[in-house]
């Protein structure tokens, strides 16, 4: 159906389910509850990020997943998307669409020329290539480009712009032809209590597009194409095969993911920074894709999702809420569970996240994917021949 | 007909004469071996015939067109195919994605933008490579990935990869290199098919005295970077200056 197979079809249509109904899905806990507060995901504002940032490694997974050259620069494309973004805002109106469409155009020039160069090389002189490229960005819409990136202070609407598409009665925040993005409808249902948020909704519209984009690119011959090169590079020249438009289309494809992703923040919150772009960044991208599964198709996803779950979950716990959870063992044993588990949480969600990451790399090279994989089959024995699909297209 | 044409070739590699004047025809529709001890320049000129290497002076005309200065794969697209002493191959696809690589090359040149219909909609690639692998016997094994394959198999894939582009020229580098016994007579046995069914121009470079007489119509021998004779097999077997300069070691 749609032009997927029937795997793929189904995979798909899980992810359409679950981006839409994810208002629901990530509040299981009533919202007054201790474990409501604490461990609730589904409020717009982090939903938004699930989703952003899954489009995000989407993108970066047709470059790093298919053809295996490792981007340690991308952030750079998301924040030149952000940037073209809120400059739409500014001289255009709030509409989001001319905003979200110049986004992906101009990361896409700039994907080409940093392409371009960048892919003259491979392996780690790639990965430097683009790390040099995204840190020269950051520099430059630091300091250099303030007039363009507002430099430290970031780049917002100011009363003072231009606006010259902006008519009266038009919302005053970035809307969809009259539809607000910050627009929310609540629905109370005993001690749940469910948004349904309009910018939510429009990013994950736009996540579904390219999750079907990403799988018909990883299933054509391109994508197979792409597989090849990661494979055997001497191999693709010899059978008469340029590697270079093909790798420069899979990066600019790439690019454009990224700065959509950049589009889309900005169409949420109407301002951007040059922080957006600074290398650690574009080093969360990467441990993204791997934590989830490179190289499959819903891994990446997988991997953002979790990534910003504990970088809002985990890092909202602290000693007052540890503490009220052990209230009922001996307080001796409550100071000492909390004394453990402190450096773990809050700002030390780093260290959870790097221990879950360290753990994944050394126990699931396959990532998340693979996880749920054997999960899968510890539970479907009688299931083998679906197993044994698996194995025919790794790239699930 | 003369389908590749080398003449006057040279290549220095610093103070080493790597291949000194070298003339060299291959007729059309002929098996044609260069041998020579090591270091006689063999390969050097193999990577010439690719695009790997650039003479620094001298001519190479396929089919009546310059390879020199050309890219490996602008070469292969003008037809001529090349099989590695180790079988290049794509070890983490499958048999049958190995396959269908090159008809895509085949089909749609060195590039196209084809990132939206799936591979398996391609219904005349999927039965052109079906056939191929069918040929040499490796229909059964096509969902393997290649990584997993015997050594002779990866050989035979990689032949499948070069034949299924019906190639006009066809470069073997020492294909039964480090083979054992066994598999070195099914390679030979497989290039003899190959040629009695498809009639591909080859030319092979091979230390196996064995392998070259068994599949040679034309030798050429190489010493120190010079051709020294070039004639049919009977009579290079017998020439005087062949046996001083090579198989005088190695009695046939």
């Amino acid at each position: 159906m749609l032009g997927l197979n029937s795997r793929d079809f189904k995979l798909f249509a899980i992810v359409c389910i679950m981006a839409l109904v994810a208002p629901i899905l990530l509040n299981p806990f009533p919202t007054d509850s201790a474990l409501g507060q604490s461990f609730n995901a589904g409020y717009p504002a982090l939903m938004q990020r699930f989703v952003i940032f899954g489009i995000l490694a989407i993108g970066f997974n047709i470059l790093f997943g298919l053809t295996g050259y490792l981007s340690f620069g991308h952030a750079a494309f998301l924040g030149m998307g952000s940037y073209a973004a809120v400059w739409m805002f500014k001289l255009l109106s709030y509409n989001v669409l001319p905003a979200i469409v110049l986004s992906v155009i101009v990361a896409g020039i700039f994907a080409v020329v940093i392409g371009y160069v960048s892919l003259r090389r491979s392996g780690i002189y790639f990965s430097i290539l683009t790390l040099a490229f995204a840190q020269m960005s950051y520099q430059l819409a630091y300091s250099v480009f303030t007039p363009i990136t507002n430099g430290e202070t970031g780049l917002q609407v100011y009363n003072a712009d231009p606006q010259i598409l902006m008519s009266p009665g038009d919302p005053t925040s970035p809307h969809l032809f009259g539809i607000t993005m910050n627009g929310q409808t609540q629905v109370d249902m005993g001690g749940w209590s469910f948004v349904f948020q309009n910018g939510y909704y429009l990013a994950a519209l736009f996540l579904i597009a390219s999750f079907y984009l990403s799988i018909r690119i990883f299933r054509s011959p391109m994508g197979l194409m792409l597989r090849a090169i990661k494979s055997n590079q001497t191999r693709m020249s010899y059978v008469g095969l340029n590697t270079k438009p093909y790798m420069l289309a899979a990066f600019v494809i790439s690019g454009m993911y990224a700065g959509l992703a950049g589009g889309l923040l900005a169409a949420m919150d109407p301002l951007t920074g040059a922080e957006r772009m600074f290398w650690t960044a574009s080093g969360e991208i990467v441990v993204m894709a791997i934590l989830g599964g490179v190289g499959t198709l819903i891994g990446p996803v997988l991997g953002a999702g979790l990534i910003k779950y504990l970088e809002n979950i985990v890092s909202k716990i602290n000693d007052g809420i540890l503490h009220s959870w052990f209230s009922f063992l001996p307080d001796w044993l409550d100071n000492l569970l909390v004394t453990v588990i402190h450096p773990f949480i809050g700002k030390g969600w780093h260290l959870t996240l790097g221990l879950l990451f360290m753990a994944v790399v050394i126990f699931l090279p396959g990532g998340l994917v693979q996880g749920g994989q054997k999960i899968m089959g510890l539970f479907g024995r009688n299931k083998k021949s679906d197993a044994k699909d698996g194995a025919k297209t790794p790239a699930e | 007909m003369s389908i590749l044409e080398v003449k006057g070739v040279n290549k220095r590699f610093g103070g080493l004469q790597a291949l000194g004047d070298v003339n060299l025809s291959v007729q059309e529709n002929t098996v044609h071996a260069i041998i020579g001890p090591n270091g006689a320049g063999k390969s050097t000129l193999l990577n010439v015939l690719v695009g790997k290497l650039i003479p620094d002076s001298g001519s190479v005309m396929f089919d009546g067109q310059s390879v020199l200065g050309r890219k490996p794969h602008e070469i292969a697209q003008m037809g001529i195919s090349r099989v590695f002493q180790t079988p290049e191959i794509f070890s983490d696809l499958s048999v049958m994605e190995n396959v269908i690589i090159p008809c895509f090359a085949k089909r749609d040149g060195a590039f196209r933008m084809h990132g939206i219909e799936s591979v398996a909609s391609e219904a005349g690639i999927t039965e052109q490579a079906e056939k191929m692998l069918d040929e040499v016997n490796m229909l059964d094994k096509r969902h393997m990935t290649a990584s997993s394959l015997s050594r002779g198999d990866k050989r035979r894939l990689e032949m499948a990869m070069c034949l299924v582009q019906e190639p006009r020229l066809l470069l073997l580098d020492e294909p039964t290199a480090g083979m054992a016994r066994a598999d070195t007579e099914n390679t030979i046995q497989l290039l003899k098919d190959i040629r009695k069914q498809r009639g591909i121009t080859m030319a092979i470079i091979e230390h196996d005295m064995n392998v070259v007489f068994s599949l040679a119509e034309r030798i050429t021998v190489l010493a120190q970077g010079t051709p020294l004779v070039e004639d049919t097999p009977d009579k290079i077997k017998d020439h005087p200056k062949v046996r001083e300069a090579y198989l005088g070691e190695a009695q046939v």
